[in-house]
């Protein structure tokens, strides 16, 4: 702590072009990076934690532009130089790492090119030296077949891969600060563990100070020494890590942290002498890209032999990582995609065998909810048409189905007005309501939601997952709830399946599983979980 | 709506665009009312330069011909001609594109190896064949130019749906029991809309373009004065009468400009991502 | 690579075929018998080609067996005679194919060479004077008529001025060899090939420019930015290297454009190739010529086209993998 800091931000200020919600994005911070700690702005979306690290770096947008404020680094005040001034420092002195590692590579260079260009941008080493550098910094990050991976093009590597190149790409110069624009908030858990483990080593090695962007309070258990929260461009508070964790002071961080879910299943009650409300035996599902005349099919298995069931009033868990096949399982069950084989049963129909207008008229009995609240409004209809549509469409009066629409909107907490106004007048949270308002409108027996909560802000999403279990509680509802998070299944999950490249490696009561998990998978995938060591308090 | 409008009407290229279209329209509607005269009749003496005689102010043809009148006329072949033709091609290649988007697999496939094959073909040359072979008319001429301007059209289409078709929104409409009609009607083809609103419009301008092309090569309705029919008319004698050639082509160059300006300014109003920022 | 091009040249004579049947077709679609229509309107006189015309095409046989005589005839190639021009249709056109060739690639080389330079021009300044007026002199490039501006480099460079000829491929009769005959091509040529090529100039220095703008937004010349690369390595670099990618899609559907826009040029300019040829036909309904040149514009577009391709997949490395 009695370290000078590396960089040191005072009052800073960023104004937001004319007719924004508010007049600055970010607005009086202030704030130290200490060589050798690492910083975490948090904050939901919008708090303008992103503006902070994008203005230590002058990579701010044209549209913003800084108002007042100083950035002290090196003894000089970073706001006040030149074009040339931060070109000589960006890369040098001060790096950073983005959100996307897929667009924040140049899709026609090659790895070791794009990183070999980090010493000629700053006249340092001879090509061929830049070269022999950039195989060693791959092989410093863990990049596997390093030779190989310098010689390849950003596609021909996996998300985990690309966020170890960029990183080492932001270390090759050695620089005294290293900025991370939520780095980790594409991956995968277990992906993202092995990258936070790795900018962790690595910037205790070189004595590195950095500043952490992220939203995501686990990642900030895991890897802050200081926490800075921002909430509408201002520190709302700020400390050790630790502090912050055990005591938070301010009203705003204590709501944030009891939103985050805990690991720990809450009781549930047993639902054994239920019906089975629907029935999944050996669904198998292959995507075949066809590769042309000359060039063989690529396939990729999404349903392998998948077989589960689901009792009236119970919610099954599908857990796992993008690309296992959860996300595929849903639309396999809704009938959206087709199965290659397998049954799906609700009650006593057999969902596989329809087809047409008998398809259409069952459908109501199993109702899905989105995962993006923007994209799955049409944007030109109202909200209204958008709930009534389909119980109109089912043979409902219009009138019945839009007094209907009315009680729907209050039961989610949305007022009447609703109805005659269109989605983009309306937050994340309230569309998400709206979709699930539209999938009651059927009165469902049960409900898919498919990473129905991913896209929210923690706070927005504890309300949403409340409402969703007191709804299905009362309507009686069975629920198939996929996600990537295992803390969000924990809570709402009687039982969980956990998929692995098409397949379920395990299913079981939630309780158990979290207890004494089986495969090796499951192992994984539980010790990734951010956040774990330092247990955020329950709520 | 509103909002379109007002968008539109901020973008410079777009307000010149409709003050040109709103210009030409009126000539093509009214024009041949205020001046009755047949451009095809004889009514000076022949190479009467322009800005002589106030009753030909444009000056006269070979055979003694009225070009001011002669433009007036061609500007109803050519903007009628831009339309038709365009919203013939929208009618065969929207529902191509969209079924093609929609069902994917086999129709897909079979659906635009047919737009591609049309697509391949060197346009201009297949509408000089078409029109050389059914003999030239303003119908031949519609049918060639719909025929060889359709399969942008379904591509394009084809695309929008394609992203479309995964969009959520579209996903609920069917798990909420909605037919395919519908949910194509109600649910995709609102919101591809934009993109085929500013093809249209440039499509209009290709249209004349090519109409012109084949009326400057002899290939125009024999009983309707156009545009390129007169600066083809007007080319063997260039050395003499300059202006027989050029009015005519600058009618050709302001029309087809205002309709790309509005194309322009369609765009910029539909999708206002692009419009804006610099670097 | 390799399977690739044998695949594209596989798609590319499946093609050629369906325009072979289609030709066939649209023979049968003009009015009147289609012997009479193939011998072009000769007259009665000509009775003796027409019956000899309905024995080698099979005429009076059964449809299937004319498409098929037909088809054959072409694959040999074999494109018909024509009557008008008592040649073969084949030799009609290889005399005049280099001339078109010579036309077309240089208007091609010119207008991608300057529509690249003003694009990138153009977005580099972006929302300055240097854009505005690079913008709207492409906007009125674009919005004319080929053979108008034509017909107006005549009325300038050739009428008024007197410095460039209005006409032909060569000073005729002066029998010019070597070093001066090139020279003198070259004179001719310069007024046709931008003509030709200002239309497409105007399309590619817009397209780069958008591209150039669009590209610009995207993350990763934030990283390199963030590199501290100075701004002309990441013009160059990062910029306009992905911003081509569009470009080199554009010239490959303009192909077809550029051919026709080739038939009129050279039918201004007297320009002896193919598109003058069509031209030709075309005033004297000479079909069987006329159905020929079209075929062999086709197969120039496909040509073209596979070369687009080949091209997009040098520059793109994702290509390979999405096939």
């Amino acid at each position: 702590m009695t370290a000078p800091p590396a960089v040191s931000i005072k009052n800073l200020r960023i104004a937001l072009p004319k007719g924004a919600e508010r007049p600055f994005a970010v607005d009086g911070v202030s704030l130290d990076l200490r060589p050798g700690k690492i910083v975490c702005v948090v904050g939901e979306s919008g708090s303008g934690k992103s503006m902070c690290a994008h203005a230590l770096m002058g990579l701010l947008p044209d549209t913003v532009s800084v108002a007042s404020g100083e950035i002290q680094f090196e003894g000089r005040d970073l706001l006040k130089l030149d074009d040339d001034g931060w070109r000589d420092l960006r890369g040098r002195r001060l790096a950073m790492i983005f959100q996307e590692p897929m667009t924040a590579l140049n899709p026609l260079m090659r790895i070791g090119d794009q990183m070999a260009e980090m010493f000629e941008a700053h006249g340092l080493l001879t090509p061929k030296e830049r070269r022999a550098k950039a195989l060693a910094l791959a092989r410093e990050v863990g990049l596997p077949d390093p030779e190989r991976i310098v010689r390849a093009y950003p596609h021909q590597l996996s998300g985990g891969q690309r966020q170890r190149a960029m990183i080492a790409m932001a270390l090759a110069l050695e620089p005294a600060v290293l900025v991370a624009d939520e780095p980790t908030t594409a991956l995968d858990v277990t992906t993202q563990a092995q990258i936070l483990k790795l900018i962790r080593n690595l910037q205790r090695s070189r004595n590195m100070a950095v500043m952490f962007i992220t939203h995501d309070f686990g990642v900030v258990a895991d890897i802050a020494d200081q926490v800075v929260v921002l909430r509408h461009g201002k520190v709302v508070e700020e400390g050790p890590a630790t502090a912050v964790f055990n005591e938070p002071q301010h009203d705003y961080t204590k709501a944030l942290l009891a939103a985050v879910p805990s690991m720990d299943p809450p009781p549930r009650k047993p639902l054994d002498d239920q019906a089975r409300a629907v029935e999944v035996i050996g669904l198998d599902k292959t995507y075949v890209t066809s590769g042309g005349w000359f060039r063989e099919d690529r396939r990729v298995d999404a349903a392998r032999a998948v077989n589960f069931n689901i009792l009236k009033g119970e919610t099954l868990g599908l857990v796992g990582e993008s690309g296992s096949g959860k996300s595929s399982v849903a639309r396999l069950v809704m009938r959206l995609i087709e199965a290659d084989r397998g049954t799906v049963r609700i009650g006593e129909t057999d969902l596989t065998q329809l087809s047409g207008k008998a398809l259409r008229a069952e459908r109501h009995r199993i109702q899905m909810i989105f995962q993006d609240p923007f994209a799955s409004l049409n944007p030109r209809r109202k909200i209204g048409h958008i709930i009534a549509d389909g119980p109109i469409a089912a043979g409902t009066a219009p009138k019945a189905a839009f007094d209907r629409a009315r009680d729907l909107l209050k039961m989610v907490g949305l007022d009447a007005g609703a109805l005659e106004r269109y989605p983009h007048e309306f937050s994340g949270g309230q569309r998400q309501r709206i979709g699930i308002a539209r999938a009651l409108a059927l009165e469902p027996e049960i409900i898919v939601a498919d990473e129905a909560v991913s896209a929210l802000d923690v706070s927005v999403q504890a309300q949403v997952l409340r409402l969703l279990e007191d709804l299905k509680a009362r309507l009686g509802l069975s629920m198939l709830f996929i996600t990537h998070d295992l803390r969000v299944a924990a809570q709402i999950c009687d039982r969980i399946a956990v998929m692995q490249r098409g397949a379920i490696v395990e299913l079981k009561p939630t309780a158990q599983l979290f207890a004494a998990p089986e495969h090796a998978y499951t192992r994984e995938l539980l010790a990734a979980v951010p956040g774990r060591k330092e247990q955020a308090p329950a709520a | 709506m509103k909002q379109f409008w007002k968008s539109m009407l901020k973008s410079p290229s777009g307000v010149i665009g409709l003050v040109i279209l709103l210009l030409a329209i009126s000539v093509a509607v009214f024009g041949p009312m205020l001046f009755p005269n047949s451009p095809w009749r004889m009514v000076q003496r022949p190479f009467l330069p322009p800005f002589t005689l106030g009753a030909v102010p444009l000056g006269t043809d070979a055979l003694g011909r009225d070009v001011f009148a002669g433009m007036i006329f061609g500007a109803r072949v050519s903007l009628l001609v831009g339309l038709v033709s365009t919203l013939v091609a929208l009618v065969v290649g929207v529902p191509i594109g969209a079924m093609a988007g929609y069902f994917g697999g086999k129709v897909d496939d079979a659906l635009m190896r047919f737009t591609e094959f049309f697509q391949t073909i060197p346009s201009f040359a297949l509408a000089i064949v078409l029109v050389a072979i059914l003999q030239p008319s303003i119908y031949s001429i519609v049918a060639s130019i719909a025929v060889v301007s359709w399969p942008p059209v379904a591509r394009l289409v084809r695309g929008e749906v394609l992203s479309l078709r995964t969009r959520e929104y579209v996903q609920a409409a069917v798990v909420t029991g909605q037919s395919n009609t519908w949910i194509i009607l109600r649910e995709i083809l609102p919101n591809a809309l934009s993109p085929v609103i500013v093809l249209a419009s440039l499509m209009v301008a290709t249209s004349i373009l090519l109409e012109s092309s084949l009326s400057f090569l002899g290939l125009g309705d024999p009983n309707l004065i156009s545009w390129g029919y007169m600066v083809g008319a007007g080319r063997t004698v260039i050395r003499q009468a300059w202006w027989i050639t050029v009015f005519p082509g600058v009618a050709i160059l302001i029309s087809v400009l205002g309709l790309n300006l509005i194309g322009e300014g369609l765009n910029d109003a539909l999708n206002p991502r692009l419009s804006r920022e610099g670097r | 690579m390799l399977s690739f091009v044998a695949q594209r040249v596989l798609k590319g004579v499946i093609v050629l075929l369906a325009i072979v049947v289609l030709n066939f077709f649209l023979i049968r679609l003009a009015p009147g018998d289609p012997a009479v229509v193939m011998a072009g309107e000769a007259g009665a006189s000509d009775q003796i080609f027409v019956k000899q015309l309905r024995e080698k095409f099979g005429l009076d046989k059964p449809l299937p067996e004319q498409l098929f005589i037909y088809v054959k005839g072409v694959v040999s190639l074999d494109l018909g005679f024509s009557f008008r021009q008592q040649a073969p249709v084949a030799k009609l056109i290889g005399e005049r194919l280099p001339a078109t060739l010579l036309l077309t690639l240089t208007a091609f080389a010119i207008s991608l060479m300057l529509g690249i330079l003003f694009g990138t021009f153009a977005a580099r300044f972006a929302g300055t004077f240097l854009d505005t007026g690079i913008t709207i002199f492409a906007l009125i490039f674009y919005a004319m008529p080929i053979f108008w501006v034509a017909l107006m480099g005549i009325l300038l460079f050739s009428v008024t001025f007197d410095w460039l000829p209005s006409f032909g491929y060569e000073t005729v009769g002066a029998n010019l060899t070597g070093l001066t005959h090139a020279l003198d091509v070259a004179k001719h040529l310069i007024m046709p090939a931008m003509t030709l090529g200002l239309f497409f100039m105007a399309t590619y220095t817009r397209m780069t420019r958008a591209s150039m703008l669009e590209v610009k937004r995207l993350d990763f010349v934030k990283t390199a930015r963030a590199k501290g690369l100075s701004d002309a390595v990441i013009q160059r670099r990062h910029v306009l290297r992905n911003a081509l990618l569009p470009v080199v899609t554009l010239a490959g559907v303009h192909s077809g454009t550029l051919i026709g826009g080739a038939v009129i040029t050279e039918t201004v300019f007297a320009w002896p190739g193919i598109g003058r040829l069509m031209y030709d036909a075309l005033l004297q309904r000479d079909y069987n010529l006329l159905l020929g040149v079209f075929v062999i514009c086709s197969a120039m577009v496909l040509i073209f086209n596979l070369i687009t391709d080949l091209v997009y997949r040098l520059v793109d490395p994702r290509i390979e993998f999405a096939s």
